[in-house]
């Protein structure tokens, strides 16, 4: 289900913690099985909770109570805007309604030809930057002017 | 011209923009892990060094401003297994310091998290990891890799005979686990519900072990509070309020960034150093500790000093040390809006009058905004925040209903305004370049 490096990356957030509590690695094991997938069908939350001997419900509450889990399939790139009001009073929600007129989509959708799906983000920690925005959960991008955004999507190949 | 003279930063001083200067011999080289050295050669008392930390009158960083020393020395010294825990799910809107404190100096971090941990008694600790900064946590990661190869960490620390060890656990995306017992909830590997309180952290925390749990910026400051001594630090700030504090100063100013000043600077002082009010506008209105602050109209704030004592006077809170400053282009109802928004999208459901108070509060303002408010609304919103705060396991109900009633003190008008005529009293294309998101050349951060 989970390709060996998959398994290894998870092995080594499972030593982390005391002997059995590989409960803890649960999110780190959720978001390492996302990366090689895409999104978390249920198969592949149920393979984690087995992976990590704990019941797949309890697995399935965490891929569910935590908002960066994909529990749908998602465009190639994932764009999350902050549009929390520190960003927005630097332009947040503007730049969320640039990506949405660009590229014809909005919060929640995927383009047609499944390269990009636009969301709505909450507070990411980084307001003094705004705009902000997440490519794909885990590159952050500041400070996201038209020429920045305009940048960015020419990046994403 | 300057308000006061200088401002010399501590912790923030070492620090190198970009990707250099964090690595752990820049950080020996300006004075890192001396701290840690000298209380193990010296074989300072646990004790010696929770008094330390007491004399410093370190306040938590993280927004509750509980005394550091005081919180651990509730950890009971006989227990065999006990952790450290370093909160760094730092989600609160207008909150971004320990980002920076990660991304420029991890090992003050690691180094603070070592010393807790031998004062305490604990072998172990972990550093949680808001999941939108990842590229943090990787970072962190790395610096964790460096110290143990240094030998901070792991067993026997530089031949002292101490054993200690540190991880980083990531979040992914749950504001409510900068709760402390919803974030250990997380490092257990379930969803982030906080726990009912008592017993406290301190006597039931992580895996069920007495746990001390401490804010990015505490942890970062006790480096130096232990190499200059606890009164010295003390001194940098106001009586009870040690030391020098960042803050995050975001919104519609000319350099939003961080800007570490000592406790008491005046308000003031802070805006010019953020580089006063964007394209000169007026200043309208400050949050001055995180979203869950009540707002604080210009002429208040204007006469406030930055600490714990003077903000909660004025009528609201230092919290985190997030300032967000607002413009006379805002429109107050649609920022109590996004903020309402914000936690009823992050209630974790637990509590009935969060869970259900949130979405109300949200939908009122929602239509108060929307042109289709109604005159009893204003009066709704307060009597439902009653019946939310003070009656929850954790204290997101009360930031939720804070910001409301802060709203209502001071701009209850604009929200009549809108209820009247239907319509905003900032008219719209005065609120769009408020933003400047079309025009605006950065300034860059600050420090």
């Amino acid at each position: 289900m989970l390709s060996q490096e998959s398994l290894k990356r998870i092995d080594r957030e499972v030593a982390k913690y005391p002997a059995g509590k590989q409960q803890s690695a649960v999110m780190a094991a959720l978001r390492i099985a996302q990366e090689e997938r895409g999104w978390l069908a249920g198969e592949t939350i149920e393979f984690v909770a087995h992976y990590l001997g704990m019941p797949a419900i309890a697995a399935y509450e965490v891929a569910s109570f935590y908002n960066m889990y994909d529990l749908q399939p998602v465009g190639k790139y994932k764009l999350t805007v902050c549009t929390n009001l520190p960003c927005a009073l630097s332009g947040g929600v503007h730049a969320a309604d640039y990506l949405k007129q660009k590229l014809g989509i909005d919060f929640n959708d995927t383009t047609p030809d499944g390269k990009f799906t636009l969301k709505e983000g909450e507070c990411m920690g980084a307001c003094g930057d705004a705009p902000v925005m997440l490519v794909n959960n885990i590159r952050m991008k500041s400070f996201m002017t038209p020429e920045e955004i305009e940048k960015l999507l020419a990046e994403c190949k | 011209m300057a308000l006061i003279e200088a401002i010399n930063p501590l912790l923030t001083a070492g620090w190198t923009k970009g990707d250099a200067g964090w690595g752990i011999k820049d950080y020996e080289a300006r004075g890192g892990y001396q701290a840690l050295k000298r209380i193990l050669a010296e074989k300072l008392t646990q004790d010696q060094v929770i008094a330390e930390v007491k004399t410093s009158v370190l306040r938590g960083r993280g927004g509750a401003g509980f005394p550091t020393g005081l919180k651990w020395s509730f950890m009971p010294k006989a227990a065999p297994e006990k952790y450290v825990v370093c909160n760094t799910d730092e989600g609160e809107p207008g909150t971004f310091k320990d980002r920076d404190i990660l991304r420029y100096d991890p090992h003050s971090v690691i180094e603070g998290m070592i010393i807790a941990g031998y004062a305490v008694g604990a072998a172990r600790g972990y550093n949680y990891i808001h999941g939108e900064i990842f590229e943090i946590y990787e970072r962190f990661e790395q610096a964790l890799a460096e110290a143990r190869t240094a030998g901070y960490l792991g067993m026997n620390i530089l031949g002292s005979g101490l054993d200690f060890d540190l991880f980083a656990h990531q979040g992914w995306g749950a504001y409510i686990c900068g709760e402390e017992s919803a974030l250990l909830e997380s490092i257990e590997g379930k969803k982030g519900q906080p726990r009912f309180k008592p017993p406290f952290p301190a006597q039931v925390g992580l895996f069920g072990k007495p746990t001390t749990i401490n804010n990015t910026e505490t942890f970062a400051a006790i480096p130096f509070v232990m190499r200059m001594g606890g009164s010295a630090y003390l001194d940098l700030g106001k009586p009870n309020n040690g030391g020098t504090k960042l803050f995050s100063v975001s919104g519609q100013v000319n350099k939003p960034g961080n800007y570490e000043v000592p406790m008491g600077t005046p308000f003031a002082r802070l805006l010019e150093m953020a580089g006063g009010m964007r394209g000169g506008r007026k200043l309208k209105a400050v949050i001055p500790g995180g979203s869950s602050a009540p707002v604080l109209p210009a002429d208040v704030i204007m006469e406030c000093t930055l600490d714990y004592d003077s903000i909660a006077k004025a009528g609201s809170m230092l919290g985190s040390g997030a300032v967000i400053v607002m413009d006379e282009t805002v429109c107050m109802v649609k920022a109590l809006e996004r903020l309402s928004y914000f936690y009823y999208e992050e209630s974790c459901g637990q509590c009935t009058p969060c869970r259900e108070g949130t979405g109300w509060l949200h939908k009122i303002v929602h239509r108060i905004e929307h042109g289709q408010g109604r005159p009893e609304d204003l009066d709704l919103l307060l009597d439902l925040g009653g019946n939310i705060a003070g009656r929850t396991i954790c204290a997101l109900g009360d930031a939720a209903v804070l910001p409301v009633q802060g709203m209502l003190k001071h701009f209850r008008s604009e929200f009549e305004y809108h209820i009247e005529h239907q319509r905003c009293l900032v008219p719209p294309d005065v609120q769009k370049a408020g933003s400047a998101f079309h025009t605006r050349m950065m300034a860059g951060a600050a420090c």
